[in-house]
Formats: structure tokens, C-alpha cells, sequence
């Protein structure tokens, strides 16, 4: 019976191997490389990230251990590339090594928040009624808050440090990413393929591992991307009002607020942490709107 | 010759703004084992929305009444967790469009590994193996590699092809399919009919094939119920439905079908089916009937036997015969 089955096969000429089409990613960074203002940036992000990581290898200085004599130099100094602080620390090293906690502030909550708020968006949208209801009101609740005023509440409840920041960014933005989430199951859940798993006797935890979890992920990803940049400055602007880390420990926000006592007598040197900032969100943004694009172009 | 699947006063409604409505509205059917029933019937009549209540898969907020048996086991009374287990592995389903039917994210073969684990415990390995043995019994070439393939590399039949695999990936007892051919072209559409046939002579499964094709009914069928408005109205073996219709309404569906000597117009049904929110007190055909008359509108006909196995719910058939094509 098998060997009579065979013979309907179309015809010899479609059995050979199937075309080598270029892999989707590669396709999608090429893409990505014809924007070249997102390559840039892409670049520059990628020095900051390396440089921050690379910090004890790239600088001879201390961090923690000032200089009285050469306090305040001013950018473009012999030996402090961006001058010192107040305290006479090198500025570019602080950068370098603060760059650490503050890139960190700005991705872990978003990583956190991908995880939660992703999953409560996938409860609410695969199960709909009473559970939807619940969690989707819920974070509606949290939604009406200002973003940043909410942060602060909780950062000032939590009391200060950096992982109480991260703990209220994420907070902050759980709610959209579950609302996301949501809108992406519903979508996904009308897909025919979900039925056909279904009707191949698909339980839903295997529906919603296999197919849902993976059809909504790009749009997640896209999504959280934004979010970094976005992050990133929530969680300098906290550690600027001193919700953040405690003195000696270098972190671009709080060095912000350090700086600012002395920006009548060298304004350059005062916003060298707040160049960073800029720089790096605006790099952030830059990328991840040129991901979307990328990624969006195909469903 | 023993009844695979029972199915009597199915009754599927759903909820909308204006109250319940149904749908489905009483369809008993008998499915032979090894037998292929098809159901015929217009856009809207049911067909589709009947086949999913035997797995119970219509939309939340509907309803599913009456008796669904398999082997004498009452589908309908089964938690949803049993038919889990029914699902896919004694009853599959194969869809119209097996470009939406396939997770675009997979390679086939990952999507039909996936159906055979979520019933056998079986390795990567074997499930592999058995991946490619399906894809040489439903005929696509270099099983091996296609495996491999995303649903988007692959044609329209090939496709098809591999949702088959798909449902017979647990030998299922009984099959399923809604339209399977109505995405195809011709071509292919009589290789995946040939191929049904071939692996039912193989597997010995019953088939329950919903169409809206005459020319699919004639090849296929070896019963025939004809659905119209959420109710069968005809039923019978394919020779005698298909050559002998009894029914108005079969009568009219088959003289609309083209055929290749045709000259002038093609006969058509004149008027729409009811909207299943405002069905009439009688028979639901008799406003598009041309032997209508006023009983017809007052109360539901009941079936009249002729034949052998044929079934007919029409007043008219106590006194005519038949209707001539």
C-alpha cells in the first residue's frame, strides 16, 4: 500500500532539495545595517557597554579614591580625559565604572518586568473572563499613575538603594507589558493553528509553552527594547533625587546630583554624567526603534 | 457493519446579544467504520460548526446538546481533560487552510513531533523516525529534509500533505476534515483525494469529510447527508443521494453543478438560506422551494425513508416519487 502512495507523488523534479534561502536573521541584519544612523548607535551603545564592563582593565585610576590637589579639572585634562570631580576622582573612570550600575538599572527591570508582566498577559489573554478581569483591572489601577510618580512612591516606601529602584521600575512597567501581552494572545489565540493544536489533543499548557509564548515574543521583545532607554533614565532621575546608591559608589545619576553643587565653577564637568545618559538612551532608542522596524516588516 | 460514531439531536448554540441561537439545530448521523460520510451543504448551514461539537471545540459561550457516541463512549459527557486524550490521537481534524493550521515558528516536522509526544511517550528520536515515515505515507518527497522545512517553504499541496500527516500521526480511528481541498487547486485536490482513500484503505479509519463540492461528494462519499440550515436533510449512500436526490433542496444543488456539456445558464437556487437568528416556524427551505405549499410553513416535516438507506425531511415526498433533476 505504501509503494502505491508513493506513486502520487507529484513528480520527481520537486522531490530534490529544498531551495538554501538565506537565513531570516541574516536578512534582518542587513536590514538593520541600510539604517546606518541605528548602526551607529549601535556602535556607540556597544562601546559603552564594553567600556563599562572593561572598566578596571581600561582605567588606572580608583574609583573611590580621590586627589585633593586635582580637584575640578577641567575636560580634556593631561592624564583625566574628562576631568575630575569635586573630589578629585577621575570622572571618566567613575563614568565607566558608575555606567555598570546604571546600564544594569536599566535592563534588569525590563528583563524582570518581560518575565512578569509577559506572563500575567499571557493568563489574561489565554483564559479571558474572571481571571482577565482581575489581573487586567488590577494593573489598569497602576496604569493611572503617572509613571515616574509611581516609582517615587514606591522607592520612597522601599527606602533607598539600587535594587529598590529596580524593584519600583519594574513595577512601573509591568502594565504595559501585560497589556501587550494581552492584546497579543487574543490575536495569536484566533490563530487556526492553536485550533488545529487543539484538535490534535494539545492540553493548554503545551498550547501555551509551544505556540503562544513564541508568536508573542518578537512583539514583546520589540516593545521592551523602547523600554531600556526609557528605564534607564526613570532610574537615573530616582538616584538623582538620592533614592539610588549610597555616596561613594559611582552610578551616572547620583553623580549628577554630586556634580550639581559644583556646576557655578565648572559647568562642562557637571553634565559630563548627564552626556552619558543622553547618549546612551538616545543610542537605546535609536536601536530599538530600527529593531522594530526590522522585526515588525515580517507579522 | 458496525457504527464508528453516533451522533443524535446534536443541537450546538450560541450566545449573541439577541439570546441563545442556534446553530446546529438537531442532526442525528450515523458514521460507518471504514466509511466515508460526507456532509454537503452551503456556507453557513452548520457543517463546520457540527463537525468541531464532536470534539467539543466550538467557541466559549456555546453549547453543545444531545448525544456525541464513539464506540458507544458519550463524547459529550467526557471532562474537558478526557478529550484531551481523544483529541488528536482516536479523532483528528484537518482544517481548510493548512497554511493557517501550521505554526508559521516551526518546522513541520517539530510541529508533528510535538502532536505524537503529547500522546505517546516516545523519545526525540523515535518521534523523529516516526515524522518521517508519516511524510512518506502522505507522499511528500525527501521526507528527510522536509522535515526541516518552515510551513512557509513548503506549496499549497505539500502543506496539505503535511497537516494529513499531522492528524494520522496516532492512527486515529477517525478523521475529521473541514473543506481539506477547498484551498487547493484542482490538480491537487484530486491527488489528496486519492491519497484520503488510499490511507483509509490502509488505516481502515472512517472519514467524516465536510464540503460544499458535489463533484468531492461523488468521488468520496460512501454516505452522503445533505445540511441545510443546521439541519440534515438529506441523508443516504452517495449513489442514491447523489443520483436520486429526494430533497428540493439536494435536487437543487446538484442541478446548479456545472457540468461539461452545459450550454445556456447555470440553474441556480433562487433566494438565501434563513439567518439562523430569525428561522421560520416550518421547514426552513420552504421560501426557496418551488413545491412549497402552506404546510410547509407551518410545521416541520418530518424524514420520509425511500430507498434503501435514504432519508428525506419533505412533506412533498408521500406523494411524489422523486424529484426529476
Amino acid at each position: 500500500m505504501a509503494t502505491n502512495v508513493q506513486s502520487i507523488v507529484p513528480d520527481a523534479a520537486s522531490a530534490a532539495s529544498l531551495p538554501k534561502q538565506p537565513s531570516q536573521a541574516a536578512e534582518r541584519w542587513r536590514a538593520f545595517c541600510r539604517r546606518r544612523a541605528a548602526l551607529v548607535a549601535l556602535v556607540i551603545l556597544a562601546a559603552i557597554v564594553l567600556a563599562c564592563i572593561a572598566a578596571p582593565w581600561l582605567s588606572p585610576y580608583d574609583p573611590y579614591a580621590g586627589n585633593v590637589k586635582e580637584r575640578l579639572l577641567p575636560v580634556g585634562s593631561a592624564g583625566h580625559l574628562l576631568g575630575t570631580d569635586e573630589q578629585g576622582r577621575d570622572l571618566l573612570t567613575r563614568i565607566l565604572y558608575g555606567g555598570r550600575l546604571s546600564l544594569l538599572s536599566g535592563i534588569v527591570p525590563v528583563i524582570i518586568a518581560v518575565i512578569l508582566g509577559g506572563g500575567l498577559g499571557i493568563i489574561a489573554g489565554y483564559f479571558k473572563g474572571i481571571i482577565n478581569t482581575l489581573i487586567m483591572r488590577t494593573l489598569d489601577i497602576l496604569f493611572s499613575f503617572p509613571a515616574i510618580l509611581l516609582a517615587i512612591g514606591i522607592s520612597a516606601s522601599l527606602g533607598p538603594g539600587i535594587s529598590n529602584i529596580m524593584i519600583s521600575a519594574t513595577i512601573v512597567f509591568i502594565p504595559p507589558i501585560a497589556r501587550i501581552a494581552e492584546t497579543a494572545v487574543k490575536e495569536v489565540k484566533k490563530e487556526e493553528y492553536i485550533e488545529a493544536a487543539l484538535s490534535s489533543g494539545a492540553g493548554t499548557g503545551l498550547i501555551i509553552r509551544f505556540h503562544v509564548v513564541n508568536n508573542i515574543f518578537s512583539r514583546l521583545f520589540v516593545y521592551s527594547t523602547t523600554q531600556i532607554g526609557i528605564c534607564l533614565m526613570l532610574a537615573s532621575g530616582l538616584s538623582f533625587l538620592g533614592l539610588g546608591v549610597s555616596p561613594p559608589t559611582p552610578e551616572w545619576g547620583f553623580m549628577l546630583n554630586n556634580l550639581k553643587q559644583v556646576i557655578f565653577i565648572d559647568p562642562i564637568v557637571t553634565i559630563v554624567p548627564g552626556i552619558f545618559i543622553f547618549v546612551t538612551s538616545l543610542a537605546l532608542n535609536i536601536v530599538s526603534d530600527a529593531l522594530s522596524d526590522v522585526l515588525d516588516s515580517k507579522g | 457493519m458496525s457504527n464508528l460514531l453516533e451522533i443524535d439531536s446534536l443541537v450546538t448554540s450560541f450566545s449573541t446579544k439577541k439570546g441563545m441561537v442556534d446553530a446546529v439545530r438537531g442532526v442525528t448521523l450515523r458514521v460507518k467504520k471504514g466509511k466515508t460520510t460526507v456532509i454537503l451543504g452551503e456556507s453557513g448551514s452548520g457543517k463546520s460548526v457540527m463537525l468541531r461539537s464532536i470534539l467539543r471545540l466550538t467557541q466559549r459561550g456555546s453549547n453543545v446538546a444531545g448525544s456525541v457516541r464513539l464506540e458507544g463512549e458519550d463524547l459529550l459527557g467526557k471532562s474537558p481533560k478526557e478529550m484531551v486524550a481523544i483529541r488528536g490521537n482516536r479523532v483528528a481534524m484537518i482544517f481548510q487552510d493548512a497554511l493557517s493550521a501550521l505554526d508559521p515558528l516551526y518546522r513541520v516536522g517539530d510541529q508533528l513531533k510535538e502532536t505524537i509526544r503529547a500522546h505517546h511517550k516516545v523519545g526525540r528520536r523515535e518521534a523523529k523516525d516516526r515524522v518521517i515515515e508519516l511524510f512518506r505515507k502522505v507522499g511528500i518527497p525527501s521526507p528527510e529534509e522536509r522535515v526541516h522545512a518552515y510551513p512557509h517553504e513548503m506549496s499549497g499541496g505539500m502543506r496539505q500533505r503535511a497537516v494529513i500527516a499531522m492528524a494520522l500521526g496516532c492512527r486515529p480511528d477517525l478523521l475529521l476534515a473541514d473543506e481539506p481541498t477547498t484551498a487547493l487547486d484542482v490538480t491537487i485536490q484530486a491527488q489528496i483525494l486519492r491519497l484520503f482513500k488510499e490511507l483509509q484503505a490502509e488505516f481502515g479509519m472512517s472519514i467524516v469529510l465536510v464540503t460544499h463540492d458535489i463533484g468531492v461528494a461523488a468521488e468520496m462519499a460512501d454516505e452522503v447527508a445533505v445540511m441545510y440550515a443546521g439541519k440534515i436533510v438529506e441523508y443516504g449512500s452517495a449513489e442514491e443521494v447523489l443520483t436520486r436526490p429526494m430533497h428540493p433542496y439536494t435536487a437543487g444543488l446538484i442541478a446548479a453543478t456545472p457540468q461539461s456539456k452545459q450550454t445556456g445558464r447555470l440553474s441556480t437556487i433562487p433566494g438565501q438560506p434563513p439567518l439562523i437568528t430569525e428561522m421560520p416556524p416550518g421547514c426552513a427551505f420552504a421560501q426557496r422551494c418551488p413545491y412549497a405549499e402552506s404546510r410547509c410553513t407551518e410545521s416541520v416535516p418530518d424524514y420520509v425513508s425511500a430507498g434503501r438507506s435514504q432519508q428525506a425531511a419533505c412533506f412533498q415526498l408521500a406523494g411524489r416519487e422523486r424529484y426529476a433533476q
